[in-house]
C-alpha cells in the first residue's frame, strides 16, 4: 500500500457555517484518475475547492502528503496541487504569460522574471498541450477549447503531483472534450499524475476514470471502481433517472443510455 | 522573446524619464514671469541669488516636485486598486477614497490637530480616512461574492456624498478662518508652502512605488481572480491587506497635501495599459512616471491659462478625466 497523496478526514465543508457536505472521508493514492459525479448542486465543486484548500473545511482535515493542508506554505501547496477551474479566465494576457504564471510558486522573493529553466518548463507544457501555436495569442481571443488547453498548460507548468479539474469539458464541443480528456489520461499514465476531476457526463466519466466518487444527499453515496459505481440502481437512486447500461463495444466500459419519454 | 520584452520596457521607462525632464524644464520656464531655457541653465549652474533663482528654486521647483509625487502617487494608487478590484474603472476618486481622506483632513483642520501633533496630522488623518473608506467599500462589495463594478462605483459615489456632506456640515459650523483654510485646501492645488509636507509626500510616494513593485507579480496573479491566485500559491489575504494600506497611504497623503485631485488614477493607467499591456511589472512604473508628467502639465496649464490668476488643478484633471471616464465606461471591451 502506497502512502496516500490526499486524505480527507471526516471533513464537513460549505461556504457558510452550514455545511453542504458532511463527514466526508476519502483517500487518494498517487496515480489514480478519479471522477467526482453527482447531480447539479450536490457539492461536487465544493468538495474540489476544499481539497484545493481555497475553501477551508468547517470541520475535519485535508492532508496533502500526510501534512495538514493548512500547515503547508501556499507555495508548497501550489507546487503540489494544480487546479483548472470552470470559470475560464477572461483576461488580456498572452498565452505564454498566462502559462508562465504556473511558475509563480517557484519564484523567490524579489524575483520578477522567469528563469531559463522556467522558460523551458513553460515551453514544454505548451508543447504537451498542443498550445505552442497560440503562445502569442491573447487569452481572451482564444476559443473555449483552446483556452481550456492553455489552462491545462498553466497547471502543468506548476509541475504538480495532483491535478484537480472542475468540469474540464463543459461547454466544449466533442473534438475538444476528447482532446482534453485524452491529454489528461495520457498525463495520468505517462507522468503518474494523480487526477481528480468533477465531471458531469457519465459516459465520459466511465471512459476515462478508474475510480468514481458519487455524491448524494451531502455525503459520499458510493465510492469505488467505475464499473461498480455506474449501475442502474445507483443512477436511478442518485439522479432519479431510469437508464439502461450496456457495454461500450469499443472500450468494454459501461455505456449509459437514458430511457427517455416515459 | 523575453529579451525583446525587456528591451521594450527599457525603452518605455527611458522615454518617460526623458519626458519627465522635458516637462519639468517647460514648467520651470513658463509662468507669470517667463524664464528662457538658457536662463534656467545659467541659474542652476551659477546658483546666483537673483530673483530668477528664487522663482525657480522656491516657487516653481517645489511645485514641480510635488506635482510629480502627487501625480505619481494617485496614478499608482489607481493601478493598485484596479488590480485588487479587478476593474480598470476604479480609482481613488471614483471609489470615494479621496472623499474619505478629505473628511479626515477636514476634521484635522477643525479640531486643530496640527497644533497638537504638528503638520504631520494632515497626512496621518488623510491616510486613516482613506483606509477606512477602502475597507468599507471592499467589505460592502466582497460580501456578495464577486466584486461587481456597479456596486463598487455606487458605494464609492455614496461614500463621496456622505463625506462631502459631512465636510459641508463641518464648514457650516466652522469659523471664517477655518472655512478659508478648508476651502483653500479642498479645491485641489499644488501650491503647498510647507516644505516638510513636500518632502514627506515625495518620500512616501517613492516608498509606495517600491512596496507595490515587490507585489507586482502578485498583482498579475490577482488579475486572474482571487481563486486562481490562491491556487498559484499567492498569499492573497496578506497581499490584499498590504496593497490596500499602500493605496490608502498614497491617496491619503496626496489628498492631505494637495486636496482632491480626481481622475489622475483613471486617465494615466488607462493610457498606459494601451501602451504597455496589463503586466504590473511595467504598468506600475510607467503609470507612476506618467501620472507625474500628467499632473505637472495640468498644473502648468492651471497656473498659466488665466495668468496671473490660477485655476485649481483639480478642475483641469476633473474635466479631462471625467470625459475619459464616460468614454471608457461606454466601451464594453475594457478589461484588466
Amino acid at each position: 500500500m502506497t502512502t496516500p497523496i490526499i486524505q480527507c478526514k471526516n471533513i464537513s465543508c460549505g461556504y457558510t457555517s452550514h455545511p453542504i457536505l458532511k463527514n466526508i472521508n476519502l483517500t487518494v493514492s498517487p496515480g489514480e484518475m478519479i471522477g467526482i459525479i453527482g447531480t447539479n448542486g450536490c457539492g461536487k465543486t465544493t468538495l474540489l475547492k476544499t481539497i484545493t484548500g481555497f475553501l477551508p473545511p468547517i470541520s475535519g482535515t485535508v492532508l496533502l502528503d500526510e501534512i495538514p493542508l493548512n500547515d503547508t506554505s501556499s507555495e508548497y501547496r501550489a507546487s503540489k496541487l494544480a487546479v483548472v477551474n470552470q470559470t475560464i479566465t477572461n483576461v488580456s494576457l498572452t498565452v505564454y504569460d498566462y502559462v508562465t504564471m504556473g511558475r509563480l510558486p517557484f519564484f523567490k522573493r524579489f524575483q520578477f522574471f522567469e528563469t531559463n529553466n522556467d522558460h523551458d518548463i513553460v515551453m514544454k507544457s505548451l508543447e504537451v498541450t498542443d498550445s505552442l501555436k497560440n503562445k502569442h495569442m491573447q487569452m481572451n481571443e482564444l476559443s473555449g477549447g483552446e483556452r481550456q488547453l492553455a489552462q491545462v498548460a498553466r497547471a502543468l507548468a506548476q509541475e504538480p503531483s495532483v491535478l484537480l479539474l472542475d468540469e474540464p469539458t463543459s461547454h466544449l464541443d466533442i473534438t475538444h472534450q476528447i482532446r482534453i480528456l485524452d491529454l489528461i489520461k495520457r498525463l495520468n499514465r505517462t507522468m503518474n499524475l494523480t487526477v481528480i476531476m468533477v465531471i458531469h457526463d457519465l459516459n465520459l466519466a466511465s471512459e476515462y476514470c478508474n475510480r468514481l466518487i458519487m455524491i448524494d444527499n451531502s455525503a459520499v453515496y458510493t465510492d469505488g471502481k467505475t464499473a461498480e459505481v455506474l449501475t442502474t440502481e445507483h443512477i436511478q437512486k442518485v439522479y432519479s433517472t431510469k437508464v439502461h447500461i450496456m457495454q461500450n463495444p469499443h472500450s468494454n466500459k459501461p455505456l449509459i443510455i437514458p430511457i427517455t419519454g416515459e | 522573446m523575453d529579451r525583446q520584452r525587456q528591451l521594450k520596457w527599457g525603452v518605455i521607462v527611458i522615454t518617460l524619464c526623458a519626458l519627465s525632464i522635458l516637462c519639468a524644464l517647460f514648467s520651470l520656464s513658463v509662468g507669470a514671469t517667463s524664464i528662457s531655457y538658457s536662463e534656467i541653465y545659467d541659474t542652476i549652474i551659477s546658483g546666483k541669488s537673483s530673483s530668477t533663482h528664487s522663482i525657480i528654486f522656491q516657487i516653481r521647483l517645489p511645485r514641480i516636485i510635488l506635482g510629480f509625487s502627487v501625480g505619481g502617487a494617485l496614478s499608482l494608487s489607481g493601478v493598485i486598486l484596479q488590480g485588487l478590484f479587478r476593474n480598470p474603472l476604479v480609482e481613488p476618486y471614483t471609489l470615494g477614497i479621496s472623499g474619505g481622506a478629505s473628511l479626515g483632513v477636514c476634521l484635522g483642520i477643525v479640531f486643530k490637530l496640527t497644533a497638537i501633533i504638528g503638520i504631520i496630522a494632515f497626512p496621518v488623518l488623510g491616510f486613516c480616512g482613506a483606509l477606512i473608506t477602502i475597507f468599507i467599500v471592499y467589505s460592502i462589495n466582497a460580501k456578495r461574492g464577486a466584486l461587481k463594478i456597479q456596486g463598487m462605483l455606487l458605494s464609492g459615489v455614496m461614500i463621496s456624498f456622505i463625506s462631502s456632506s459631512i465636510v459641508m456640515l463641518i464648514m457650516s459650523l466652522s469659523t471664517t478662518e477655518e472655512l478659508n483654510n478648508i476651502i483653500f485646501w479642498i479645491m485641489g492645488s499644488l501650491d503647498e508652502p510647507n516644505e516638510n509636507l513636500i518632502t514627506v509626500s515625495t518620500l512616501f510616494s517613492i516608498i509606495g512605488l517600491a512596496i507595490s513593485y515587490i507585489f507586482s507579480i502578485q498583482l498579475n496573479a490577482l488579475s486572474l481572480g482571487e481563486e486562481e491566485a490562491f491556487n498559484l500559491g499567492i498569499n492573497t489575504e496578506v497581499t490584499k491587506k498590504i496593497l490596500f494600506i499602500v493605496a490608502s497611504l498614497l491617496t491619503g497623503l496626496s489628498v492631505s497635501v494637495s486636496g482632491i485631485i480626481g481622475f489622475v488614477g483613471l486617465v494615466i493607467p488607462h493610457l498606459m495599459r494601451s501602451i504597455t499591456g496589463n503586466d504590473h511589472r511595467i504598468l506600475l512604473i510607467s503609470s507612476f512616471l506618467g501620472g507625474g508628467i500628467f499632473l505637472v502639465m495640468c498644473d502648468t496649464l492651471a497656473r498659466t491659462i488665466i495668468s496671473p490668476l490660477e485655476l485649481p488643478v483639480g478642475v483641469i484633471t476633473g474635466i479631462i478625466g471625467g470625459t475619459l471616464f464616460i468614454i471608457a465606461i461606454n466601451k464594453r471591451s475594457v478589461s484588466i
